[in-house]
């Protein structure tokens, strides 16, 4: 990595300037995600990956929560030898990050011994710890179902005084609120048990692949590790089931480009027989698998499918045709195994010597074990987790909106965790008192003061990063997870270098096609998307796996190639550039462009397009 | 076709038989016998030249008195060498040995851009010589190309003889001091293509030395334009494993070489504006390139340094040819140690790497 070129130079975190109409937002976030004067002598970047959008004042949970695991995990349990935990700090809303390294060559050492048996136990026993992970953790997902939300009613029932429980239901609200925010740390804590390990196999064997094939693509090393039979495909797997049924029920009429899902739901109940059987297959689909969010998870407004069809729906069209046409729906396993096997091999037999064969397949065999998990936690906790925990909040939410608290359920996202369990405790003691809560007016005002904040700050552009740049940036889970390098860094700084039509990021699945753009910078936005064209966004989240179905090519703001979008173009055999930083900026809906997967390259064909839709 | 000590289809030839067919004759043959596409031709054999120059000189004075000569006194070396060259361009040619280069010449399929005319063919100088290379010669002898016609072809392969006894070939023979009495010359006589474009291909990367990529560069008309420098070629760099095309730069191409419009010779003339900026290789035609560059490294066993051109007037499945190949060496003789061996355990890699020791799990 050369970082060729004068050395850029980023906004200190005191050098940025207040949003006009959102002069009051750090009032929405806790005081420990303030930056602090010494911040200014730190590198911090934008994650835009994961926080794409301002942070509603509920969201930020999002951050804090995975940022109190991850560091645990790393410095506190497995004590990795040379980095500590990734901090975190709020500014105009957006999460900037910075990894705190180890440096001291003594302490390294001390760190190593004590990593080498936590880490070393976790690897000898992956396949079995990993099944007891996927226990734990759906334990966790039906604990977080279980949770109720108490109905507060006018006398409590009877049993609570003939049993003698002696404890009234506006107990519970707090107990049970609690609860939901500790599981949600929880899930978050086994998210990180095998990340950063799973990762550390990965980025060994990736090194390895860059030391003795120095020009080999990222993404060829992707595709000798991923996995086959992986959980996160299984959601669009389901759709392409439950489109073949469409045809075979005679169903599939119903099913056109902008159906809306209420309608079609409707028009398969009064369709006799096969729509019923079309419905039950959907319904026992539903269950686990739409637990997808249309985002990565880190926001409550990135529905579900569950929450809201339209996503599935919008990919269903283009599966039905295909059935239609007799095309094999059926990801080809047995194929793609053997093309792995394939690449594998023969990167294998252009290496030097028997010794490096050697350690090669003892790393590919390692990388390969851990894969799994790196890419089916993703399903668990991001997802199916992340969905039913939105899920409750919103019943938390239900519960200040009939107690007058709230005007609308999705108000309750306007308040921090931490305002949310003070609101329910105004309502216990209302409850108790048999008096109205008193902070109504106080929240109603908050939640409409945040909203504008939260518009306000949509219109900022935050610098990709912040402060100086660090000699050396070769932290692998950064660069593996977030795309960061010093050549990163370089092109942030100069963002037009290579002309106005031109957007560059990194190659991350191969292929050129041309297609009109479409701007989604909401997940929400997901059913505009139509059959052929480019989509472009801040982020792409393996929940629109569905989408890549109609899409000719995928570009990103944020990503590396190991992002989950990089890894599902590749399977899906489309075009994507990831990780431009600027894409979502400069292309406008409509614009045609060619998107150049094989050396990370987006040309704006013409500059014309239409506005947004 | 009668067979003759004096020529020699490029079918049959293997790097074996260089001291009779000289370096590229032999590794034309080799590069054929390897299967790949390279437009026909022959060699005309050290045999020929000794015959011709034995009917010519049958006392060796020349070879004596070239042998005489001070590689510092350039005077006495053209006095010796011009009326040498002069008399070699003149004599004829033993009957036989012309025989031969003509029955050969016929054999050869004319292009289908210039029916009813005589195939357009090069003669080049074909060097045997064992302690010194071809490339030590390149440059030194004459090349002609777009040769057409059985007189013209019998004229220019006494010319490409004579060329050994131009000043330069003389005084660089005198300074490293080769003996002249075993000194001979095979011309190697090829169906010329026009080709659209024309490049090299590394079979490993010239950059990195990464063996599981291609990297191939071409520009407009005869590789000559790029070989020499005169342009800056379009670069691509090509996955052997998955057969991606990793990288794609395609260059502003300002100047290329191409024959002749009146059938003979080559030109030198700027890029016409509207191609300049275009790829001059088709994805199709990158990949037939890396197929056939993948098959030849695989039949010598080594990383190749290959030529090859793309036809103007063929149709694309039929056009790629391949004009040469030879070991690559550069990187060949750099030593390189392993990347990393096997630990005791596959994830003493890992503490290796995140111990931040740089020792074995091929960090960098």
């Amino acid at each position: 990595m050369n970082d060729a070129g004068p050395a850029p130079r980023f906004p200190l975190p005191s050098e940025l300037t207040e949003v006009a109409g959102a002069e009051d937002w750090a009032s929405m976030y806790p005081y420990y995600t303030r930056f602090q004067p010494g911040d200014d002598q730190r590198f911090w970047f934008y994650n835009a990956m994961h926080f794409p959008e301002p942070m509603p004042a509920f969201d930020a949970v999002t951050a804090e929560a995975p940022y109190t695991a991850l560091g645990a995990n790393t410095a506190r349990l497995f004590v990795f030898p040379t980095t500590l935990g990734i901090e975190h700090r709020i500014v105009n809303g957006r999460v900037y990050i910075t990894a705190n390294p180890v440096t001291d060559p003594e302490e390294i050492q001390r760190r190593l011994a004590v990593f080498s048996e936590r880490a070393g136990h976790y690897y000898e026993n992956w396949d079995e710890l990993y099944q007891g992970w996927v226990t734990r953790i759906t334990a966790l997902i039906d604990e977080v179902q279980r949770i109720e939300v108490p109905r507060l009613p006018e006398f409590e029932d009877p049993e609570v005084v003939f049993e003698a429980k002696g404890v009234a239901q506006n107990h519970y609200v707090r107990e049970n609120y609690h609860r939901l925010i500790d599981l949600y740390s929880k899930m978050w804590h086994h998210h990180s048990e095998f990340l950063m390990l799973g990762y550390g196999a990965y980025v060994v064997f990736f090194e390895f692949c860059k030391t003795s094939f120095p020009e080999i693509p990222d993404q060829d090393v992707a595709r000798m590790v991923a996995g086959i039979d992986v959980i996160l495909y299984r959601p669009d797997d389901e759709l392409r089931k439950l489109a073949k049924l469409a045809v075979e029920h005679g169903v599939d009429d119903l099913f056109v480009e902008g159906c809306e899902p209420d309608k079609v739901l409707a028009a398969l109940a009064a369709r006799g027989d096969g729509g019923r059987r079309w419905l039950e297959a959907l319904d026992a689909a539903r269950e686990p698998w739409f637990n997808m969010s249309t985002g990565a998870g880190f926001y409550h407004h990135h529905r579900s499918w569950n929450d809201d069809l339209t996503v599935p729906f919008a990919a269903l069209p283009g599966y039905v045709d295909q059935a239609r046409r007799g095309e094999l729906l059926d990801r080809p396993t047995e194929q793609l195994r053997a093309e792995r096997e394939r690449i594998a091999q023969e990167y294998r037999s252009l290496l030097s010597g028997e010794d490096e064969r050697a350690a090669f397949d003892q790393m590919l065999g390692l990388a390969r074990a851990v894969f799994p998990f790196i890419e089916d936690h993703n399903f668990y906790c991001e997802h199916y987790f992340t969905t039913k925990f939105y899920g409750k909040v919103r019943e938390f939410g239900e519960l200040l909106r009939d107690r007058g608290v709230l005007a609308d359920v999705e108000d309750v996202f306007q308040l921090s965790h931490t305002e949310v369990g003070q609101a329910l405790t105004d309502v216990m003691l209302a409850w108790a008192a048999g008096s109205e809560p008193v902070g109504t007016a106080h929240v109603r005002e908050t939640v409409a003061e945040r909203r504008r904040m939260l518009d306000a700050l949509a219109g900022w552009s935050p610098p990709p990063a912040l402060g100086p740049v660090p000699e050396a940036l070769n932290d692998p889970a950064v660069r593996m997870l977030w795309g960061i390098t010093a050549e990163t860094i370089q092109a942030w700084s100069t963002p037009t270098a290579n002309g106005d039509h031109e957007v560059r990021g990194f190659a991350a699945s191969p292929g050129v096609v041309e297609g009109t753009a479409r701007v989604l910078l909401s997940a929400n936005d997901i059913g505009q998307v139509r059959e052929g064209e480019v989509l472009v966004c801040p982020v792409t989240a393996p929940s629109w796996g569905p989408v890549f179905g109609k899409i000719a090519a995928a570009v990103s703001d944020i990503g590396g190639t190991m992002s989950h979008a990089a890894i599902v173009a590749r399977e899906y055999g489309l075009p994507a550039v990831v990780g431009t930083g600027h894409a979502t900026k400069r292309i406008t809906t409509g614009q045609r462009l060619r998107v150049d997967g094989d050396r990370g390259i987006v040309t704006i064909l013409d500059r014309a397009g239409g506005a947004p839709s | 076709m009668n067979t003759s000590p004096h020529v020699r289809p490029f079918t049959g030839l293997r790097l074996t038989d260089r001291p009779t067919v000289g370096g590229k004759g032999a590794s034309l043959g080799e590069l054929t016998f390897a299967g790949a596409p390279v437009p026909p031709g022959y060699v005309v054999t050290t045999a020929a030249f000794e015959a011709f120059l034995a009917a010519l000189d049958p006392g060796e004075e020349i070879r004596a008195a070239v042998e005489a000569l001070d590689p510092d006194d350039t005077e006495a070396i053209t006095r010796v060498a011009t009326p040498v060259r002069e008399r070699i361009e003149a004599a004829a040619m033993p009957e036989e040995v012309a025989a031969a280069i003509r029955e050969h010449y016929r054999s050869l399929d004319g292009e289908s851009d210039t029916p009813g005319t005589p195939a357009p063919v090069a003669v080049r100088s074909s060097a045997t010589s064992e302690d010194a290379e071809d490339a030590s010669f390149a440059g030194l002898q004459d090349t002609y190309l777009w040769v057409r016609g059985e007189d013209s072809l019998v004229e220019h392969v006494r010319r490409c003889w004579a060329s050994l006894y131009s000043v330069e070939s003389v005084s660089y023979r005198r300074r490293l001091g080769l003996p002249e009495h075993d000194l001979a010359m095979a011309v190697v006589v090829q169906r010329m293509i026009d080709p659209r474009c024309a490049g090299v291909m590394f079979t490993r990367s010239p950059l990195t030395g990464d063996r599981s990529v291609v990297a191939l560069e071409g520009s407009w008309g005869l590789g000559s334009a790029l070989v020499s420098g005169e342009v800056t070629p379009d670069k691509y760099v090509v996955g052997k494993v998955t057969g991606d095309i990793c990288s794609r730069t395609v260059s502003t191409k300002l100047r290329q070489h191409r024959m002749d419009p009146s059938g003979s010779g080559v030109l030198e003339e700027d890029v016409p504006e509207y191609l300049r900026d275009e790829p001059c290789l088709s994805d199709e035609e990158i990949h037939a390139l890396v197929r056939l560059g993948r098959q030849v490294e695989s039949h010598y066993g080594a990383p190749q340094d290959i030529e090859w051109a793309i036809s103007r007037n063929l149709v694309p499945g039929h056009n790629v040819f391949l004009l040469q190949s030879r070991p690559e060496t550069v990187w060949a003789s750099r030593e390189k140690a392993p990347t990393a061996a096997p630990k005791a355990r596959a994830f003493d890699h890992v503490m290796a790497l995140l111990g931040g020791s740089g020792s074995g799990g091929g960090t960098r």
